[in-house]
């Protein structure tokens, strides 16, 4: 059954930037847009499994760190090679300054 | 123990064995970077691409023009020379660059000169994506990494012809035609998925015309001119790319999971560095290959008390790398292993606790 988990704080995260958040036996990356939006995906890249947190967020795309492979993080589709498969991603809400992502 | 008869085929022995020992796309080490500095350094500019594509470009067109308006006379040699070098080299590093998608900012202009620099330099542009894919995820492990040049016992006089492009240009060539004729070998199918062959043949399909072209012209013109600007400039310019891209990972370790062991540094004069886009830096390019050509002198600043003194000239790489490739002939499990500051972190042993080159060094 899917619950709201709080991953972090509103402002953990840089604009247009990303952090690494692990709940359940499972890695996510959360993100904060340039326009102040938040979202997050799986935390792995689908191509090698390499974790996105170091990779680079321009705009709404995310690069991964090990290939350059792209993924829109809004919606997680793949965009460019290597990366064939999409990310799953996740609802977002924030409340009271906290980002809460809806898994299970 | 040793290590004699490797095996490189991506199909073979080694393969499954680099599997099974757990090098296969395993967790390498990475010097410690602020995220902050890591962000700022990755940062995407359009700006010195554009410069360095314009005078790279422009100085091709020149040379071009000059060449062909003093031809047939030997004054043009010269001209002809310096086109090929920007012909048959400089796309080495823009295709690589490119590949990457991380010289320009905007990604139609990555696109484009990727295309440009992939035919200048006969890579099809798909195929070789995937094998540098490949080359980044299991670098000089054998029987995965499909861009190991100095394969042991080395192959010296491959690597002489190849100064002129000759093997190279050969395996590209029948590797062309094959695909042209919708063929894909056994070895492309262990890198390139299923949904990109569609796309290696289109683009084999593509130069072939291109190449049918340029030759008709010649035929008919009774010239080798079109050739000379078109297809042979990837031999003879192809020396200075050879030279510089020996020295990345020559006479170094093999089956270890530290690009410190395995990949060179070397400070190159500003116009080698020009041709090479950089890639002079090439343990720091390995460790972060998000950082763009144009940051990474000073990824490099930042993190060089945790690399091997990188070597001080292109001369000196070669005084570093010739005799351990020499050594190599009798001795395939000879490498050259590069020493640390003490300000670096060590290599780790558990890193390499199944890497055979590693304990033959022990
Ligand atoms: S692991 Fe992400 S692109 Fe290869």
């Amino acid at each position: 059954m899917s619950q709201w988990v709080e991953a972090c704080g509103a402002g953990d995260i840089e604009e247009e930037d990303l952090i690494r958040f692990d709940h359940g036996g499972k890695t996510y990356a959360v993100y904060r847009s340039p326009n102040d939006e938040y979202f997050a995906t799986d935390g792995l890249c689908t191509h090698e499994k390499v974790h996105l947190e170091g990779g680079l967020v321009m705009d709404y795309v995310i690069e991964c760190p090990k290939h350059n492979g792209r993924f829109d993080y809004r919606t997680g589709e793949a965009l460019a090679a290597p990366v064939c498969v999409n990310l799953n991603t996740y609802p977002v809400k924030v409340e009271a300054g906290r980002v809460f992502i809806k898994i299970g | 123990m040793s290590q004699h008869n490797r095996d490189y085929s991506l199909t073979g022995r080694d393969a499954q064995r680099a599997v099974e020992t757990g090098l296969a796309s395993a967790e390498w080490y990475h010097t410690d970077v602020p995220r902050k500095a890591m962000k700022e350094m990755m940062k995407r500019k359009d700006g010195p691409a554009i410069r360095d594509t314009v005078i790279w470009l422009g100085s091709m067109i020149v040379l071009a023009g000059i060449g062909v308006a003093l031809w047939p006379s030997w004054w043009s040699a010269p001209f002809f020379l310096a086109y090929g070098v920007l012909y048959g080299s400089a796309t080495d590093s823009r295709w690589h660059e490119c590949g990457h998608g991380t010289a320009f900012k905007t990604r139609w202009m990555n696109d484009v000169v990727y295309q440009i620099a992939s035919f200048m330099i006969m890579r099809n542009p798909v195929t070789w994506r995937w094998s540098h894919t490949r080359h980044h995820t299991d670098t000089i492990i054998v029987g995965l990494d499909p861009e190991i040049v100095f394969m042991r016992p080395p192959e010296l006089a491959r690597i002489l012809l190849n100064f002129f492009g000759v093997i190279d240009a050969f395996n590209a060539m029948s590797a062309m035609l094959r695909n042209a004729f919708g063929i894909i070998s056994a070895e492309e199918r262990t890198f390139v998925p299923d949904t990109e062959q569609p796309k290696v043949i289109f683009i084999a399909r593509v130069w072939f015309a291109i190449y049918a072209a340029v030759i008709a012209l010649a035929i008919s013109t009774g010239s080798i001119l079109p050739l000379m600007l078109v297809g042979l400039p990837r031999l003879y310019g192809a020396w200075h790319h050879v030279m510089t891209g020996l020295l990345q990972h020559g006479g170094l370790a093999e089956n270890v999971i530290d690009h410190r062991l395995n990949s060179r540094t070397v400070y190159m004069n500003p116009l080698s560095r020009f041709i090479y886009w950089n890639m002079n830096y090439h343990v720091e390019h390995h460790m972060f290959p998000m950082i763009p050509y144009h940051a990474l002198p000073e990824l490099h600043a930042l993190i060089k008390d945790d690399l091997p003194a990188p070597n001080t000239s292109i001369l000196d790489g070669y005084r570093e790398m010739w005799p351990a490739v020499l050594r190599q002939l009798r001795y395939e499990d000879y490498f050259v292993r590069r020493e640390l500051p003490p300000t670096a972190k060590p290599y780790k042993a558990e890193y390499h606790q199944l890497a055979p080159s590693m304990l033959a060094a022990a």
